[in-house]
């Protein structure tokens, strides 16, 4: 019995398949990335090869001519930043009165804000686009963005959760002091919650960035589209510009891993789901 | 305005640290605050939330579409879905769909998290990569996997032909169309395993000691220790994962470009009702078909609930 060797002989065996495991979900992002720098006659030869020969930097030039890149690329960020604007000013502010303000009706409230997660969005979908319609929204980001400003349920059971377990004492103290309600909101209590806030906001960005129904049913017009929309615009009946493609693939994946990348601590923080058990 | 109220409000919060429960007996100004700061939440709701709800019931039995008023028809939209075979056809899909991910992303899920939570030198970077694919944007993750699963000229041919596999032709098979659409949503998985993660972390690791005690082997201590108390997480990652499941679109939309190629195989609920809604026009049509998909999500969540009380344990009882 050597207990060093068995020891060992147990963390090679976890590496070697924390490594198999990983090449399923890092190979074929590496075949994205790949793709995306290769010469058209490389992308179509077979048995395929990973290593772009020479690497095709100019994909990244055609692939912005293709399409109206830029043109995209601005109607997504408007449409991103102006919603999660919304959500980081309004979900905070309706998650501390059902955490920390005491009303009436306020537990039937977030028990009917926690049912309507459950309702799918094809359910409202139609209404809420005729309602759009109806008042000439239809064909522009605003059915994109507004909505965002009224709070979303996800997002205000998040806040509430983090709330929650933020003491009160600073709250009392301020309020002996004699600072109004919202002055202790917005003075105190919204910066300690910034884990959670910015959590939230990552989450929004996330989702906004890479929506694709919500664009599809409101923007009308090819000069509003979004990203997610010009992507499918590299096929065509003439067949696939593979290689564009995953170059705009690359581009619209690189602003999330990075905005990822230097958040993930307070991301992570800002997660209290110990309210659900 | 504000200011005003707050100030007659002092004492009474005063006395309310020391009794709270005081603080019911009447309307103060606290319970103003309290409705003033959740009032943009409450105007969303009855906007955007609680009138669609109720006029999509009213619209499913209507032959309302954008271009005419419709006619108040009962339940015969109800009725004609019935032997429309496109609608059974769809169901037929996401069940399937549904029957194979759910269970899939739970297995593979947990087993990842376990992995992910061994103490083993590089972790950080293993979770990165684990989560990196949660990232890219869902029609660049389907336009990704057209690409990886292309019969002709895809690495994932390529791999199984150096093995000696004829690889089949994917999305362009009705067999294979669906497995391939799991396939790509299991690499996606990144966000439940976090939330395994965490809850791998909330188990108390004296647990564990009292089983090295008693001799346990570590698959005694996996289905005896790890797996009861992390029900209540896989609970949570079962009634959204089901709910997601259910309401499958962007992959297959933008695979099959609305057509639910090969042979309306990759056709799912979503994609029907959305044909029905914004191509054909029939917005009462495709309302019924949302009250019925809301329907059948309400009884499977409360399924999952009520057979919870039989599977899933929380700590401390």
């Amino acid at each position: 019995m050597q207990p060093k060797a068995r020891q060992n002989l147990l963390r090679t065996s976890a590496h070697l398949g924390l490594l198999i495991a990983s090449a399923f979900f890092l190979v074929p992002f590496l075949w994205m990335v790949s793709t995306s720098l290769k010469p058209v006659t490389q992308i179509f030869t077979y048995p395929p090869e990973m290593i772009p020969n020479p690497f095709q930097w100019s994909n990244y030039i055609e692939a912005t001519q293709y399409i109206p890149f830029f043109t995209y690329l601005s109607n997504t960020t408007i449409i991103t930043v102006f919603s999660t604007i919304g959500v980081v000013l309004s979900c905070p502010l309706v998650a501390y009165s059902f955490a920390k303000l005491e009303w009436k009706g306020r537990n039937t409230m977030f028990i009917i804000t926690i049912a309507v997660m459950m309702i799918p969005m094809q359910v409202t979908m139609i209404p809420l686009f005729l309602l759009f319609n109806k008042i000439g929204w239809v064909g522009t980001p605003l059915p994109l963005i507004v909505p965002a400003f009224f709070g979303v349920p996800f997002s205000i059971f998040l806040m509430r959760q983090f709330f929650m377990g933020l003491p009160n004492t600073l709250r009392d103290a301020a309020k002996i002091d004699g600072a109004s309600e919202f002055r202790i909101y917005w003075q105190i209590m919204l910066p300690l919650a910034k884990p959670a806030v910015l959590a939230v906001g990552l989450f929004q960005f996330m989702n906004v960035w890479t929506d694709f129904i919500g664009p599809l049913l409101y923007l009308t017009d090819e000069s509003q589209y979004t990203l997610s929309l010009g992507l499918q615009q590299f096929q065509s009946q003439k067949g696939t510009e593979w290689g564009l493609m995953m170059a705009v693939s690359t581009m619209m994946t690189l602003p999330v891993i990075i905005l990822f990348f230097f958040m993930q601590r307070t991301f992570i923080q800002g997660i209290t789901f110990s309210g659900i058990k | 305005m504000k200011k005003k109220m707050e100030q007659s409000d002092q004492p009474l919060s005063a006395g309310g640290m020391i009794n709270p429960k005081k603080k019911k007996s009447k309307v103060s100004g606290s319970s103003i605050n309290g409705w003033l700061f959740a009032s943009p939440w409450i105007i969303g709701l009855l906007l955007f939330y609680a009138f669609p709800l109720f006029s999509s019931i009213y619209f499913s039995f209507t032959t309302y579409s954008i271009l005419s008023p419709g006619e108040f028809i009962g339940l015969d939209n109800y009725k004609q879905l019935m032997s429309d075979g496109l609608f059974w056809k769809s169901i037929y899909n996401t069940i399937y769909f549904a029957v194979f991910f759910v269970p899939l992303s739970i297995i593979i899920g947990v087993a990842l998290a376990m992995m992910l939570n061994m103490r083993v030198k590089g972790m950080a970077v293993y979770r990165t990569i684990f989560f990196l694919p949660t990232l890219v944007p869902h029609v660049a993750l389907a336009v990704l996997w057209m690409w990886l699963l292309n019969p002709g000229f895809g690495l994932v041919n390529g791999v199984l032909d150096a093995i000696g596999i004829t690889g089949p032709n994917w999305l362009g098979s009705v067999t294979w169309s669906k497995p391939s659409l799991i396939l790509m949503s299991l690499w996606a998985i990144g966000q439940p395993v976090i939330i395994y993660l965490a809850g791998l972390g909330d188990i108390p690791q004296e647990l564990y000691e009292a089983a090295d005690v008693d001799g346990a082997s570590w698959l005694q201590k996996t289905f005896k220790v790890t797996i009861p108390l992390l029900t209540p997480v896989i609970f949570f990652n079962l009634v959204m994962g089901a709910i997601g499941a259910f309401q499958q679109f962007t992959l297959p939309y933008t695979m099959t470009q609305g057509q639910g190629t090969p042979d309306n195989s990759m056709t799912f609920y979503v994609m029907y009702l959305y044909d029905n809604a914004f191509k054909y026009f029939q917005m009462g049509y495709a309302s019924a078909m949302a009250w019925i998909l809301f329907i059948v999500i309400m009884l499977l969540t409360a399924v999952i609930f009520i057979s919870s009380k039989r599977w899933v344990h929380y700590q401390g009882k």
